[in-house]
Formats: structure tokens, C-alpha cells, sequence
């Protein structure tokens, strides 16, 4: 599966929402992504490409988008 | 008919190995048919009981070197396990540093850098550790206190604070993992017949011996078997606890 679809597969399977709901999803805009969702897209995301995060990228995942850019930091292109 | 050993197939990370209550741990984890990464700090200087033990007991025990202070080898290290094991099942932090002195004596410096041994790290590891056990919604930390953190005792003020957020620590964690299943629960030793004790006590904590109520500092596998108990399905309901392995001490 290419990065872009695993990564967008774990926001939709983490939250429940739909595909086109991902582009404008960020911490705390739906009830689903509150510090406990948080976690488990974290966790979620760290399995599917089998890496850990740094606590400060923890906390700086915010975004849909902004997670990408942190991916990209740990040599993941999507 | 054959019995199924307490711990078999398990991976567990275990810091602290070289030597002391550490090693026992490994040692009955690894009897137990626990998959054991025994950490220390000094590259190489467990390969030879790590290769003894492994052939001993038809399991595997392999080092993992690394300063549990440094936050950047011990993920490493985590990562290497999940990439050969995909899984941790249990962790025990059992790596820590002493000090003995009365209250005016206490060194600041020593003072913040057994903070970050006996607490940051340990806290550290439970974080970067309950995450890959969140993945399986399954898993044991057994945290190694003291009846001092619990009791507190005249001449360790500095190493009872630490031992005394230890057991804070493990329950907040507890309560916190619970819902993933991951539980954490303490074990707080009494007077231990180490390497690292044995000087001390025969200098300055002999007269103590009549405190203990079975006469007789435990023994480093008892420390051990209560994380055998910990780290194995039969504790499986018990989280947030801490438990004395005292002989009945008071302090």
C-alpha cells in the first residue's frame, strides 16, 4: 500500500471519519481526536510504519498536514 | 507430562543486568522461558552469562547496551527489539544508583542525577515501552522501589524521595494503562544481601538485622520471584499495587 494510503487509513480507521474529511481534520476539531484519540493515532501510526516517535513530535502532531511534515522527518515520503 | 514454565515465550526488557537483584531477575525470567534482553551499561560485559544463560535454559537472553539516562540509545534499542520480536510483553526498570547520607550532608549534584536514573529514565521507558504494548492491548511494568520509599528511613532522605516517586509513578500509570490492559505494579525490597549492600551493611546497618522479622536480609531471588508473579499471567488482575519484599522489616 503506498504511504499516502496507509497514512490516510490510519486517521479514518483511529477517528471514523471519511476521506474527505481528512484534509481539514487537526486536534480537537472532532470529539474522536481529544488527548486519549490522540494517543491511539499515535500508537496506530507508529505501528503501521514501524517507528517511534519523540515525545516533542507527540505533541506537535496537530494536524492531518502537519503530521505529514513530521513523517517526512522520520524518512517517510508521502 | 511437561510444565509449562511461568514466563515461557515472553519478551521482556529487563534494565540494570549486570549484576544484584538486576541479574537475578534476568536469571529467573530466562528459567522461566522468558525471551529476555538483559540490559547493562558497559558494551559487552554480560555476552558471556548472556550466551551461559541462553544455552542453560533453552531460551534466549540477549544483551542490550545502553545508559538508561540516554533517551536516545534506550528507544534505539526498544526499536531493535520490535523489529526482531514485534512485541514486548513485559518491562522491569530495575536500574537505579544509591546514596547514603543524612539530610545535611545531601550532595545536590548527586542528588539530580539519581532523580534522573531512578525516575526520569524509569518514566521515559514506561512511556516509549507502554506504547508498543498498547498495540497488543496487553503487558506488565514491574517497578523496583524500596521499603525506604515507602517507609522512609534516617540516613536516606535523597534515595527515599526517588523510591518514593516510584511508587507514585506506578500507580498514575496504572491508572492511566488500565483501559489498554497494560498493568504496573512496584516491588519494594527490604535489605537485599547484594555486592552493592554487603560493604555498607556490615559497616553501618548490622545493628538493623533485629529490625527484620525474619532475621535475615533477603536474598536476591527473592526479589526475583516477585517479578516472576508480576510479569506472569497469574498476576493478571493485579495493577496500581506495590509490593513489599520485606521479611517483615520495620524501619
Amino acid at each position: 500500500m503506498p504511504n499516502l494510503e496507509l497514512y490516510n487509513q490510519v486517521f479514518i480507521e483511529s477517528f471514523k471519519v471519511k476521506s474527505d474529511q481528512l484534509d481539514t481534520l487537526a486536534y480537537q476539531s472532532i470529539s474522536a481526536w481529544d488527548s486519549v484519540g490522540h494517543m491511539v493515532l499515535i500508537a496506530t501510526m507508529e505501528e503501521a510504519f514501524s517507528l517511534l516517535f519523540d515525545t516533542n513530535d507527540i505533541i506537535d502532531f496537530s494536524s492531518y498536514e502537519t503530521g505529514k511534515q513530521i513523517l517526512r522527518k522520520y524518512n517517510v515520503d508521502l | 507430562m511437561s510444565i509449562k514454565r511461568l514466563l515461557e515465550n515472553k519478551v521482556c526488557l529487563i534494565t540494570g543486568t549486570s549484576r544484584g537483584i538486576g541479574r537475578a531477575i534476568a536469571e529467573r525470567y530466562a528459567e522461566e522461558g522468558a525471551i529476555v534482553y538483559a540490559n547493562a551499561r558497559k558494551t559487552g560485559s554480560i555476552d558471556e552469562w548472556a550466551k551461559e544463560y541462553s544455552l542453560k535454559n533453552q531460551t534466549l537472553v540477549s544483551p542490550v547496551y545502553f545508559d538508561v539516562t540516554d533517551y536516545v540509545a534506550a528507544k534505539q534499542s526498544v526499536m531493535q527489539i520490535i523489529k526482531e520480536q514485534q512485541r514486548i510483553d513485559i518491562l522491569v526498570n530495575n536500574a537505579g544508583v544509591v546514596t547514603y547520607e543524612l539530610l545535611g550532608l545531601i550532595n545536590f549534584e548527586n542528588l539530580r542525577n539519581m532523580l534522573e536514573v531512578n525516575v526520569i529514565a524509569m518514566i521515559h521507558l514506561i512511556q516509549i515501552v507502554s506504547r508498543i504494548m498498547s498495540r497488543k492491548e496487553k503487558g506488565s511494568i514491574i517497578n523496583i522501589s524500596s521499603i525506604v520509599g515507602v517507609e522512609g528511613v534516617k540516613g536516606q532522605l535523597a534515595y527515599s524521595a526517588t523510591k518514593g516517586a516510584v511508587i507514585s509513578l506506578t500507580k498514575s500509570a496504572a491508572k492511566e494503562l488500565s483501559s489498554k490492559n497494560i498493568r504496573v505494579n512496584a516491588v519494594a525490597p527490604g535489605m537485599v544481601d547484594t555486592e552493592r549492600f554487603h560493604d555498607v551493611f556490615e559497616k553501618s546497618f548490622k545493628e538493623r538485622l533485629s529490625d527484620i522479622g525474619m532475621g535475615r536480609l533477603a536474598k536476591t531471588s527473592d526479589i526475583a520471584n516477585a517479578c516472576v508473579f508480576l510479569g506472569s499471567d497469574l498476576s493478571d488482575y493485579i495493577s496500581g499495587q506495590i509490593l513489599g519484599v520485606d521479611g517483615c522489616t520495620i524501619l
